[in-house]
């Protein structure tokens, strides 16, 4: 009885201290696992360094359970005092559940242009929830040996690109694009909304379909599908159980000539080490076409409404909004791009090309980030499977239209 | 002689009874009750009646999902039951004949596979049946057979008997053992009386030990049924929550993942998921009364 008395005794002193030690002590919740190094490493001594009273705890989740366990550990107040946010409407229903803090007039938000501020704000744009951190762009990286032997350029045109891919199909070495369907979300986030900004005109057409002006089943929607139909001849055999790891591997390897690809996959390759790449922009339907580019507002952080140490995270907001932030962070999460104001120099090959497609082209972010995918059926979970299927050559075109649209249909109420 | 305090039951009641209320059922019941709330948009929970079971059950999207996983769970569990308990028969029958050598080493080995992580498991197979790095396509190849190898994680019409069988290679071990405890338990003598009696080893097997362990196949079909009904892990590591291709690996327990914790920028739902688990719960439990009502009643037991 003693031994578990003092056992007692001692678990009561250690949450006592537990408690007393949060104060300089902040907790950052992530679904960015791959960071975690870089975060300890780099970003966080970075920050101690300028306000050595506040320590910093990185405490990632893996990325497809980070939406729920936050959000449980949010309702159970057991969730950290700095949170991730993810754009558009997972970070507003916590918003909307008061569980993160308002930060409307916030001297930092300035450093942010309005279209990056959209992707952390309410419907209205009234409240302001959360600090924009990064973005990714997509576009396709191919292999720089295959090319060069082959006598081929980066594609600017679609007919360029698939008669790049007939010659390396030709060629008959290396696969021609390194892509799977098994994960379902990268024909779906890379593909789809990757190369549709093309053909549906970027933010002209996902405000059309918020609006209801326009339907999944007009033609710049469905000849996304249809050119996606073409894709399947220049994949690898037995695609459909090939994940997004197993294409990943099959272009590190140098046994693909295309990866779509987004940004974020710069760090991966150039870890693996050895291989020679580049990036070019998806392409457009015919020269002349002003290009549209996936410029994806990724990343924002926020504070949680029941922090017990709300001055110590406003203090390391202020930190993620400065400029200081920017420049180690898209220098260091290589293919994660600043969304401030403040001129980037960045030092990546890879990634300066990419970015520097935002003066060329014109930005838009995914096609169903806002506003589509908050109702029932979740119109993201439908596009993973609808757009597998299509390259699985399973569903025409024109039925993934009709099934995207009879689901949203369904719950969207345009305004009269 | 009549006892006049029974402290003593209770003392030796309590821990079973508080274990077993704390986490089996106060949970159950807990989940029953949720299932008849509500949440709105702000989070808030409220008394909904049967509302969630009247979606689950009548609006198009919910019932499609639901049935799409239960036809697959019921597939699910026939090849397991079907497949995994025959092998696991005949397994147990060849390790209980006496004078086998390296019985043990092989009872052990295909034991193995149950112990190991199911998300080991996942990913293993995955490689073994990768169309680009797979041992398969080769191993199919070298043996003439090359033309029959398909992505069969990959493809709808595939996928779900691709999973079962996974599943049977990792918990045939189990029915594996119940039966071989079984049979071992079997005394000696009936099945040397039988031999005296002229009887030869078929015959012996169908009629004299298949009968003294039918109680135990019912008990191993029973224990199929509730885990194939309760399995979540193995489409989850190999197939992810979404259970592709087109939901065809889908089961009650990813259905219910998805519903409870959602999923991407689906929202999870507390309340919703818990009306799924009663319907889960419901369909599990009919499932047992009949076998016990139907089947294992009726069978015969013998004294040993």
């Amino acid at each position: 009885m003693n031994a578990l008395f003092r056992t007692l005794a001692l678990g009561a002193i250690a949450a006592a201290s537990a408690t007393q030690a949060s104060a300089g002590a902040l907790t950052l919740e992530s679904w960015r696992t791959d960071d975690k190094a870089l975060w300890d490493t780099v970003l966080l001594p970075a920050f101690t360094k300028a306000h050595p009273g506040i320590t910093v705890k990185f405490l990632p989740t893996a990325s497809p359970e980070y939406n729920s366990v936050v959000s449980a550990r949010l309702a159970s107040g057991s969730a950290g005092d700095i949170i991730a946010c993810r754009p558009f409407d997972v970070s507003l229903d916590l918003y909307k559940k008061g569980r993160l803090d308002k930060l409307n007039g916030d001297p930092v938000l300035a450093n942010f242009p309005d279209a990056a501020k959209v992707a952390w704000q309410t419907d209205d744009g009234r409240d302001t929830y959360c600090v924009p951190v990064a973005s990714v762009i997509h576009g396709f990286f191919y292999n720089k040996k295959v090319f060069a032997d082959l006598g081929l350029k980066p594609p600017a045109t679609e007919p360029e690109f698939f008669a790049a891919l007939d010659k390396v199909k030709a060629a008959g070495k290396v696969v021609p694009l390194a892509l799977g369907t098994a994960d379902q979300w990268d024909t779906s986030q890379v593909v789809f909304t990757g190369i549709g900004p093309n053909y549906w005109k970027g933010e002209e057409g996902r405000k059309a379909l918020i609006e209801g002006k326009a339907k999944f089943t007009d033609p710049q929607f469905v000849a996304v599908w249809q050119t996606m139909t073409k894709w399947p001849a220049y994949m690898a055999k037995g695609y459909q159980a090939q994940t997004y790891g197993d294409s990943q591997t099959l272009f590190a390897s140098g046994k693909a000539a295309v990866f779509p690809a987004g940004s974020w996959d710069i760090a991966f390759f150039q870890k693996e080490g050895g291989l020679d790449f580049g990036a070019f922009p998806p392409p457009v339907r015919k020269a002349g076409d002003p290009c549209y580019i996936s410029d994806h507002a990724d990343i924002g952080m926020g504070i949680n409404s029941a922090s017990k140490n709300k001055a110590d995270a406003k203090v390391f907001l202020d930190w993620i909004g400065s400029q200081e932030f920017a420049e180690l962070y898209t220098n260091k999460a290589t293919g994660f791009f600043s969304l401030s104001k403040f001129p980037i120099d960045v030092q990546n090959p890879v990634a300066k090309q990419m970015v520097g497609w935002r003066a060329q082209c014109k930005s838009t972010i995914r096609l169903n980030a806002q506003v589509m995918s908050r109702g029932e059926p979740s119109m993201e979970n439908e596009l993973w499977n609808v757009n597998s299927q299509v390259l699985n050559l399973k569903m025409t075109p024109q039925a993934a239209a009709a099934r995207i649209e009879g689901g949203y249909e369904k719950w969207h109420k345009t305004a009269p | 002689m009549k006892q006049k305090s029974g402290w003593h039951v209770l003392v030796f009641l309590a821990p079973a009874v508080l274990v077993y209320t704390a986490f089996s059922a106060w949970p159950l019941l807990a989940t029953l009750r949720l299932s008849l709330y509500g949440t709105d948009d702000t989070g808030a929970v409220s008394f909904a009646g049967l509302a969630n079971f009247h979606r689950l059950l009548f609006e198009d999207h919910w019932f499609g999902a639901f049935r799409n996983a239960m036809v697959n769970n019921l597939e699910f569990f026939a090849i397991n039951s079907l497949v995994q308990n025959p092998i696991a028969l005949l397994l147990a029958a060849l390790l209980s004949l006496r004078g086998v050598r390296g019985a043990t080493a092989y009872r052990t080995v295909l034991f193995l596979p149950t112990l190991l992580s199911v998300v080991i498991i996942g990913f293993t197979w995955q490689l073994i049946l990768s169309p680009l790095w797979g041992v398969t396509e080769k191993l199919m190849t070298a043996i003439g057979l090359g033309d029959w190898f398909g992505p069969w994680l990959g493809q709808e019409s595939t996928a779900l008997t691709t999973v079962s069988l996974i599943s049977v290679w990792q918990f045939v071990g189990i029915p594996m053992m119940l039966i071989y405890a079984a049979l071992i338990a079997i005394p000696d003598e009936i099945v040397e009386a039988a031999a005296v009696e002229g009887a030869g080893p078929w015959r012996i097997f169908w009629q004299i030990r298949l009968p003294l362990i039918l109680p135990t196949l019912g008990l191993v079909n029973i224990l199929t049924f509730v885990g194939n009904f309760n399995a979540f892990d193995l489409i989850y590591a190999v197939k992810g929550a979404l259970a592709g291709p087109n939901f065809s690996t889908d089961l009650l327990g990813t259905l219910f993942y998805r519903t409870f914790f959602g999923y991407q920028s689906e929202m999870g739902s507390a309340t919703m998921g818990a009306a799924l688990a009663t319907l889960k719960i419901l369909v599990i439990l009919v499932g047992v009364g009949l076998y016990f009502f139907a089947i294992q009643r009726r069978l015969q037991r013998f004294a040993l």
